[in-house]
């Protein structure tokens, strides 16, 4: 490529010619291997999303002339016969916490060629995901058979928490039940000997990433539509 | 399965550290334990805002200085950010700043809005 650039240049065949050939060089701008590139820009991408959904969010709320409900009342668990405000938001938050430090670990074991214990902290890591999802599930249903909420409708007051809240920890809900497939494809090949065979654990990496990457939006979420 | 044969000598930590750039992201597990009971213990001080019933400047102050220091910690070391050349740096984390520029716009219309309607619906 090099080689044509130089001879575009001295045929003297202009200046767009140039630009093209320096364009099209075959040379690594990123010192990282493409997938782990692409998965990064797919995760930009994504930030914007949910940075729309959350600002969006933040736009109906403060627009609105009804009150917003009391979400720390509306989250709350009752225990024996007291109510403990957002118990199982925080429940949720750790568990994500926990399912990322797992899939940290199963990284670097990767990096090691520790093929059972890659697998099994990324199981472990897929078992904590589906714990969140379930726990979201029951959430949800709490919300639309007990208190009525729709996306259309809030008898706690603003008609826009419905809809923001169904869209934000659904979209986010999404993205875990994704990342629990995802991990548990890769799981399997890990115990295969699959990366042992191509000769690198990067997939591993570049799952942890997409992994790590849920957990971080639902440090967001947990601040802006929970804490609010 | 040669190269595999090698990689088992990385299961000592110093040793493991000092291969981080020989294969992919290495780091000692000690870094990873640390910033997973930093994130449970952030994460405790941000339930503990809404347990205490804080309001007003210091609510908003707390809740954003806790979200930004599990984002960082999140990004830096479980993503292996801090290890990654500036360039990459630069590309993946300066464009969500764009965001910004949303967030103030929003919210001035927002708050438009809401005397909009405040003005004409609310009497």
């Amino acid at each position: 490529m090099a080689t044509d650039a130089v001879t575009a240049e001295s045929a003297g065949t202009g200046a767009m010619d140039n630009v093209v050939a320096d364009l099209a060089a075959d040379r690594q701008a990123f010192a990282v291997p493409w997938g782990k590139l692409m998965m990064w820009i797919f995760l930009l991408s994504d930030t914007f999303i949910f940075s729309c959904f959350l600002i969006g969010y933040m736009h109906v709320r403060m627009s609105t002339t009804v009150p917003w409900p009391n979400v720390s009342e509306v989250f709350s668990l009752t225990v024996g016969h007291t109510r403990v405000p957002l118990l199982l938001i925080a429940i949720m938050t750790m568990v994500l916490i926990t399912s990322s430090g797992t899939m940290a670990m199963a990284v670097n074991y990767g990096y090691r060629r520790n093929r059972a214990y890659t697998a099994a902290l990324m199981l472990i890591t897929a078992g904590f995901g589906a714990t969140f999802v379930g726990m979201q599930a029951f959430e949800w249903t709490k919300l639309i058979l007990v208190e009525g909420i729709r996306p259309w409708a809030n008898p706690l007051g603003a008609g826009q928490f419905g809809a923001s809240f169904f869209m934000i920890t659904g979209f986010h809900g999404l993205h875990v039940s994704a990342g629990v497939i995802y991990l548990t494809v890769v799981a399997r090949r890990v115990w295969n000997g699959f990366y042992d065979r191509k000769g690198s654990y990067e997939t591993v990496e570049i799952a942890g990433l997409y992994w790590h990457f849920v957990d971080l939006v639902w440090v967001f979420i947990f601040a802006f539509f929970y804490l609010w | 399965m040669d190269h595999g044969a090698d990689q088992k000598h990385a299961d000592d930590a110093p040793h493991a550290h000092a291969q981080a750039h020989a294969e992919g992201q290495q780091h000692p597990v000690a870094v990873y334990l640390w910033i997973w009971v930093l994130l449970f213990v952030v994460s405790s001080f941000s339930y503990m805002v809404d347990y205490f019933h804080l309001h007003g400047a210091l609510r908003w102050t707390l809740i954003i200085l806790f979200m930004l220091v599990k984002a960082a910690l999140i990004v830096a070391i479980f993503m292996h950010m801090a290890w990654e050349r500036l360039a990459l740096k630069l590309v993946i984390l300066l464009p969500p700043l764009c965001l910004l520029v949303l967030i103030a716009l929003m919210a001035i219309e927002g708050g438009y809005t809401f005397l909009t309607r405040l003005a004409s619906f609310v009497h």
